[in-house]
């Protein structure tokens, strides 16, 4: 059993800490949290099965194209629901256009795609038991994403640009830093990075519309543990939090599973309001 | 729906004539449901008590949402818990059946406690997190539902309880359900009416200023999640009677949707307007058949049109009076002697000392062992270079933050450090440097924010309407209104705070602090933006306001207001003091001249 809980939740923890760093990676160069963080993932299985198993493509052209897709829905997101809002940030209006957007793509999934879940295609075709791609595949994609990102932000002029406008919005702007642009880009990032998510995820998860919406909250809780904007955070976080669920899966039952992950999510917030590895608070007088 | 206070000057006529207008579109729509068994079917019937169901819930959380300002997304789960907790009741599943009046009431008060335990995050955090744990209990509850087969019966669901006649009929039901939906409306509107209503709007707008004046955040928010925990259930456990059987696939995500975005169609701070878009929301898949798949999709546009376009939305529309211009060279006359026609509730005479203050923010000492002495009936200059620590004086006067070491006593009695909101019951007042007003609340509710502390009545008996409460309105309202005189701007009372001009606003927030008649009144920058003609009336103002017994601590960059009218002149540099005495003494000190008023 010990192994079940290790694998499933290691294999969840890393879905749900690919949605946290979706989450921190369009936060970074806006100051926005987009409900469509969850709704990247859910795409990501739902374009995967359709450019596999309904249109046939090869497994690399529909890997390929699902993230292009997942793209432009990021990039959609920052031009409809994040641009027009920015310039009142502190209304928090984000926190509506966004969730309108998230809403729109759901309902769009819901009518196209359908309202039963259907399958994922088996990418490799490797493993079984506790050793199933569908177990390590997520675990794979997490460590490759989080050290392209690292390799990106550590070492290319691009990425140094998104830390510096995540630092400090008006000092990059001062500097002579594309803020908008490299927004812009933040967010096809973050629709790649989502889009590998619900890719990697297919085989647990399925193509379901509705895990859009699940994946928004499983995927926040570890940004919320992790602190905003700290990847490290959200992967330490997504692990944790994907195994703690499992466990309690398997040890008292699947209701009561979500019970826990939620009163945990309110103790945390309750006790450590910027979470577990956040910084304080900013001025408010 | 800006302002429902009826004036205690005016006659009984007068005070029926001013809030006829925002009674008549209630009365109305009620007289539309009455008319509605008389002129159409069953089926509208069944469109009717949905909508009236609805508005049950959205009456609720509209206070949450429109008027504390926080993004409950996932109401539909206190629905869902309501319809349960009476099916279950009713049904007998668990413990032996009660009757269906005797299950409502019970359910909603289970309503209010999840309400609270929901509502919990919200204490700390705001908007997105908030949205986030309403959305994560939306979601477990379903799953609780789905799979406590023993209670809920799982996926196949459980009998909605059966109301006993005459409300066993489509149009009985009816009945029943305009007749709460109306109880609640008076209820939700008792409490957005009352100080209650006004402190939930301040807290959402100008928290800061808020805890100043005394409000308890908490303690207002968790009587909000009370009742609309409590509205909701009820709500659940009428629908479960509507839907005569419910399964969890009854309670999607689209009704929370459409219940929380009835409420930002209406508009923020209203009732006309929620409950408007709840009645559209409800009517329109209806009347557009083919629409219904896509309900929830235009819900959604709808919401981001209304953010991008309209984010007032309809209360906005409908709010006509605040079109009007006003007159562009109005000047602000403040009649200081006005001030003795109202009447002091504190003796005053306590001095505030300040002894070996400390404060610093990583290893910047923003203020050093700073002693401080304001006697009642004086005013106390604080002046100083920029960065050196007079506006950090005043937040730890106020409470905003906490001293690392040092006393301050107010008379015998110590003043505990941190706690803004104990301030305003000890007699501490303040305004802010930029001005902390709430622009979507007429000039008038705003000031009156300042005396949230006097009022006497509780939240219970602001929901009822009780005498207490209306005492406590006129109270307020009047003495507002005669500080608004004071101040010199009672021609705009019931304008819209963010239609006035920068200096129009300090204004208020002086008037606003002179609420409190408070023993101690900090002055952040009071002058700052004011032209020359304005800072001499100002002058006047806080002369006659330490005449009356007020210790003023007066933080200003304008030397001459200073050595004008203070009685006592403390200089900082660096978190220290570079020189204290008599302004006579300060303009001549040696130092002074050469660090900060030039030579």
């Amino acid at each position: 059993m010990l192994a079940s809980i290790l694998a499933s939740g290691l294999a969840a923890g890393a879905i749900y800490a690919l949605v946290g760093v979706t989450y921190n990676t369009m936060f970074s160069t806006s100051r926005v949290m987009s409900f469509t963080a969850g709704q990247l993932a859910m795409l990501g299985g739902v374009f995967g099965s359709m450019f596999m198993l309904k249109l046939g493509m090869p497994i690399l052209v529909g890997f390929l194209l699902t993230l292009l897709a997942c793209a432009v829905i990021g990039i959609i997101t920052e031009f409809v629901a994040v641009r027009p809002v920015l310039k009142s940030l502190d209304q928090h209006l984000y926190v509506l256009s966004t969730l309108a957007l998230a809403l729109m793509i759901q309902q769009v999934a819901a009518i196209k795609w359908g309202t039963e879940p259907q399958p994922f295609p088996r990418l490799f075709g490797l493993g079984s038991g506790v050793w199933d791609e569908k177990f390590w595949l997520p675990v794979v994609a997490c460590a490759i994403t989080i050290l392209g990102l690292e390799y990106l932000y550590r070492r290319t002029l691009v990425g140094r640009a998104f830390l510096a406008i995540a630092e400090d919005n008006f000092a990059a702007r001062a500097l002579g830093l594309p803020e908008r642009n490299l927004r812009v880009a933040s967010y096809a990032l973050a629709g790649v990075i989502g889009g590998i998510a619900g890719f990697s995820g297919g085989e647990l998860l399925l193509a379901f519309f509705a895990n859009g919406a699940l994946l928004n909250f499983y995927g926040f809780v570890p940004v919320a543990l992790g602190g905003l904007g700290n990847n490290r955070g959200a992967i330490v976080g997504g692990l944790a939090l994907g195994l703690f669920q499992q466990a309690a899966n398997f040890l008292v039952g699947g209701i009561f599973s979500s019970v826990a992950v939620f009163t945990l999510f309110i103790v945390v917030l309750l006790a450590a309001p910027q979470g577990l590895f956040g910084t304080s608070t900013a001025r408010r007088v | 729906m800006t302002s429902v206070t009826a004036t205690p000057a005016q006659a009984e006529t007068g005070a029926i004539r001013a809030t006829l207008p925002h009674v008549a579109p209630f009365l109305s729509i009620l007289a539309i449901a009455m008319i509605l068994p008389f002129v159409s079917n069953d089926y509208w019937a069944l469109i009717g008590t949905r909508a009236a169901i609805y508005w049950v819930l959205v009456s609720g959380l509209n206070l949450v949402v429109g008027f504390a300002g926080h993004l409950a997304i996932g109401y539909v789960a206190l629905l869902t818990l309501g319809a349960y907790t009476t099916s279950v009741l009713v049904a007998g599943n668990v413990m032996p059946p009660v009757p269906v009046f005797v299950a409502l009431p019970i359910a909603g008060c289970v309503g209010a406690v999840f309400g609270v335990i929901v509502g919990l995050p919200a204490l700390r955090l705001r908007t997105f997190y908030f949205a986030m744990s309403t959305l994560g209990f939306a979601t477990i509850v379903t799953q609780i539902a789905l799979a406590w087969q023993s209670v809920t019966g799982g996926g196949i669901g459980i009998s909605g309880p059966e109301f006993p006649a005459p409300f066993n009929t489509p149009w009985g039901f009816y009945a029943l359900c305009i007749a709460i939906a109306a109880f609640t409306t008076w209820l939700s509107a008792n409490v957005a009416r009352s100080r209650f209503g006004r402190a939930l709007i301040a807290v959402r707008d100008a928290e800061v200023a808020a805890e100043a004046t005394g409000i308890s955040k908490p303690r207002m928010l968790i009587a909000i999640f009370l009742l609309a925990g409590a509205l909701a259930a009820i709500a659940g456990g009428l629908f479960a009677s509507l839907q005569t059987y419910i399964t969890p696939d009854a309670f999607t995500f689209d009704l929370s949707v459409l219940f929380f975005i009835a409420i930002l169609i209406g508009g923020r701070g209203s009732i006309l307007g929620p409950m408007l878009g709840t009645i559209i929301l409800t009517i329109l898949p209806e009347i557009a058949a083919p629409l219904a798949a896509w309900s929830t999709f235009l819900y959604a546009v709808l919401l981001l049109l209304i953010v991008l376009v309209m984010p007032g939305g309809i209360a906005a529309l409908l709010d006509f009076r605040n079109r009007r211009p006003l007159a562009s060279n109005r000047a602000i006359v403040p009649r200081p002697a006005a001030l003795a026609d109202i009447v002091r509730r504190s003796a005053g005479g306590k001095a505030l000392a300040l002894r070996g203050i400390t404060l610093s923010f990583g290893n910047v000492r923003a203020i050093d062992a700073l002693d401080l002495d304001v006697m009642p009936g004086q005013i106390h200059g604080l002046i100083g270079p920029n960065g050196s620590g007079k506006t950090t004086t005043l937040n730890v006067i106020s409470g905003y933050y906490a001293a690392k070491a040092g006393t301050m006593t107010l008379g015998e009695d110590a003043l505990p450090p941190g706690m803004p909101a104990l301030r305003a019951t000890r007699g501490i007042a303040r305004t802010f440097q930029t001005p902390r007003v709430i622009g979507e609340a007429s000039v008038l509710q705003n000031v009156m924010i300042g005396g949230s502390v006097e009022g006497r009545a509780t939240f219970v008996e602001a929901l009822l309407a009780l005498p207490r409460n209306a005492q406590d309105e006129r109270m307020l309202a009047a003495k507002a209104r005669a500080l608004l005189g004071v101040v010199g701007l009672e021609s705009l009372a019931d304008v819209r705070a963010d239609r006035l001009q920068h200096s129009e606003l300090r204004f208020i927030e002086i008037a606003r602090a002179l609420m409190l008649d408070p023993d101690f009144l900090l002055l952040d920058e009071p002058a700052a933006g004011l032209s020359s003609d304005e800072i001499e009336r100002l002058a006047g103002l806080i002369k006659a306001i330490s005449a009356r017994g007020t210790g003023v601590l007066l933080v200003e960059h304008h030397a001459d207001l200073i050595f004008d009218i203070c009685h006592q002149v403390t200089v900082l540099n660096l978190g220290r003091t570079l020189a204290a005495g008599t302004p006579a003494e300060i303009r001549v000190h040696k130092e002074v001249v050469s660090a900060y008023l030039g030579g």
